[in-house]
């Protein structure tokens, strides 16, 4: 077993220690184009290559279609790739997110969360990277920015895992975290290289029927994502979920075998539960959101209510089966949601909170809070507010509005 | 048909290809076929230079065109070129 090694301690924004976490894994093409909140990531890792800090090839693209393209393409060649987006940036390259899983590239991308237009705002909500919920990448949304420099290097491990072969992004709060300095513990650069290694190739069976490495190489052509027809695309698309649903075996043991070296360990690398063991009403939610519910655990706990939550890290794959055991004896649960899947019931993480429950034999009550939207506060006054509906449907025995908009001026 | 194919477990991921692009018989997919009338062809080759599937060779030792009809989609660009009218679309 790996020793926890010697860290260092900086003052760093959200962007700030992604950018730091990007420089020291070893990333061989980097295309990105700059988007408040995401703007400092970018501008920090030119700043790197043009220090000669980094040995990076650095693209300035025209667009983010064109940015997540050159990463889609590089990577296919075998290198290392990196990009970062968010919002209307990440809305445009949703095209080449479907190539980039489908072509079983492992680009790793990092998303800071802002609303989408119109009315046109550039503050935190979930709904850009919750749009791409759907595109086969791995989604691992963070807490606070050290688990955001944590998960960025353990990211490459898992996408790059040649079992998988998936891109991966990391999702952290727009402002909340991007632009918050925040005490990082950073692991030396020998650490980090070490760690993340270099690009593992498999092999693949080419047009000869020969075993070449799965890259665009002139010495051994491959095709990669060509004309897919009827008789074949769904077989393709079949492969693609069985990749995503055997990443969780490897976002644990990357999470695992990071923790050995870092000392920091986030639930299981999946879902993180919190006083859940003997809960009676519980929350439910991603992102930052998740400290200031902690907070207000702690103080329940210490009046003697029976508060709890459980925080989805991983959000895809759906750790549908560890979701399940944590909720064990939990008898009402307030999912909350960043976004809104409009013209339904909830939003998604409500969705598929109460779809997972579907199949456990004694249900708990289920109720879904909208919050947050367009960077709205989220105060501890209203997440009291939400233990108290909880402590409310207990007494009553049932949901009287399955889903509301929390904070919500009338 | 499918029943024949590979599996999802048996094929490349990716789509990478398994096989060579002259083993897709994408003649199939035509609707109408050229048929050149070679007492009128002048052997001009216009049809060999147009066709965007490489599907019109010569053939020296006959001094004429052919069509490889296991290839030709069945686009017409060489009936359309054709100076003299001597390819003709038909339908199959």
């Amino acid at each position: 077993m790996a020793t926890i090694t010697k860290q260092e301690m900086l003052a760093l924004s959200g962007d700030e220690a992604i950018a730091y976490a990007v420089k020291q894994s070893d990333v061989d093409v980097i295309a990105a184009y700059p988007i408040t909140p995401q703007t400092i990531i970018v501008e920090r890792i030119s700043d790197y290559v043009n220090n000669g800090e980094m040995d990076t090839e650095f693209v300035c693209t025209e667009s983010e279609h064109s940015a997540i393209t050159a990463c889609l393409t590089a990577a296919a060649m075998g290198v290392r790739t990196f990009t970062s987006s968010g919002s209307a940036g990440l809305a445009l390259m949703h095209e080449i997110l479907y190539v980039t899983s489908g072509c079983r590239v492992p680009v790793v991308m990092a998303i800071v969360n802002r609303a989408l237009s119109a009315p046109l705002n550039i503050h935190c909500d979930h709904t850009d990277s919750m749009v791409e919920r759907d595109a086969c990448w791995i989604q691992i949304y963070v807490e606070n920015s050290q688990e955001a420099y944590d998960s960025i290097i353990q990211a490459f491990q898992i996408a790059e895992d040649p079992s998988i072969l998936l891109p991966a992004m990391v999702m952290l709060d727009g402002f909340i975290l991007s632009h918050t300095l925040e005490n990082i513990c950073v692991l030396s650069n020998e650490v980090v290289q070490k760690f993340v290694g270099t690009r593992q190739i498999p092999l693949v069976r080419n047009h000869e029927g020969k075993l070449v490495p799965f890259k665009l190489d002139p010495e051994n052509p491959i095709t990669m994502g060509p004309v897919s027809l009827p008789n074949f695309y769904l077989e393709q698309k079949r492969q693609q979920e069985e990749a995503i649903q055997e990443s969780t075996q490897i976002i644990k043991k990357v999470h695992n075998k990071f923790a050995e070296i870092s000392g920091r360990r986030y639930g299981n690398g999946l879902i993180e539960s919190y006083h859940l063991e003997d809960a009676d009403i519980a929350i439910i939610c991603i992102g930052s959101t998740a400290g200031t519910v902690k907070t207000v655990v702690d103080q329940l706990r210490a009046r003697g209510t029976k508060a709890g939550l459980l925080r989805i890290r991983t959000y895809r794959p759906f750790p549908t089966q560890d979701v399940i055991k944590a909720l064990g004896n939990v008898k009402a649960i307030a999912v909350m949601d960043r976004s809104h899947s409009f013209g339904s019931q909830g939003g998604p993480i409500f969705h598929e909170i109460r779809h997972t429950l579907y199949e456990v034999p004694e249900r708990p009550y289920i109720t879904n809070y909208i919050y947050g939207l367009g960077g709205r506060d989220m105060p501890p006054s209203l997440l009291y507010e939400i233990y108290e509906d909880l402590e409310k449907i207990l007494k009553i025995k049932r949901v009287e509005n399955p889903v509301r908009f929390l904070g919500l001026r009338e | 048909m499918t029943s024949k194919e590979k599996g999802w477990k048996e094929i490349s991921i990716a789509g990478v290809c398994w096989l060579p692009s002259t083993e897709y018989i994408t003649g199939d997919w035509r609707t109408f076929k050229p048929v050149v009338d070679q007492d009128n062809c002048n052997n001009c080759l216009m049809c060999f230079i147009y066709c965007p599937d490489g599907s019109i060779t010569w053939k020296p030792e006959e001094e004429k065109i052919e069509v490889d009809y296991n290839y030709c989609k069945g686009c017409g660009i060489c009936a359309n070129e054709c100076q003299r009218k001597a390819i003709r679309m038909v339908l199959e």
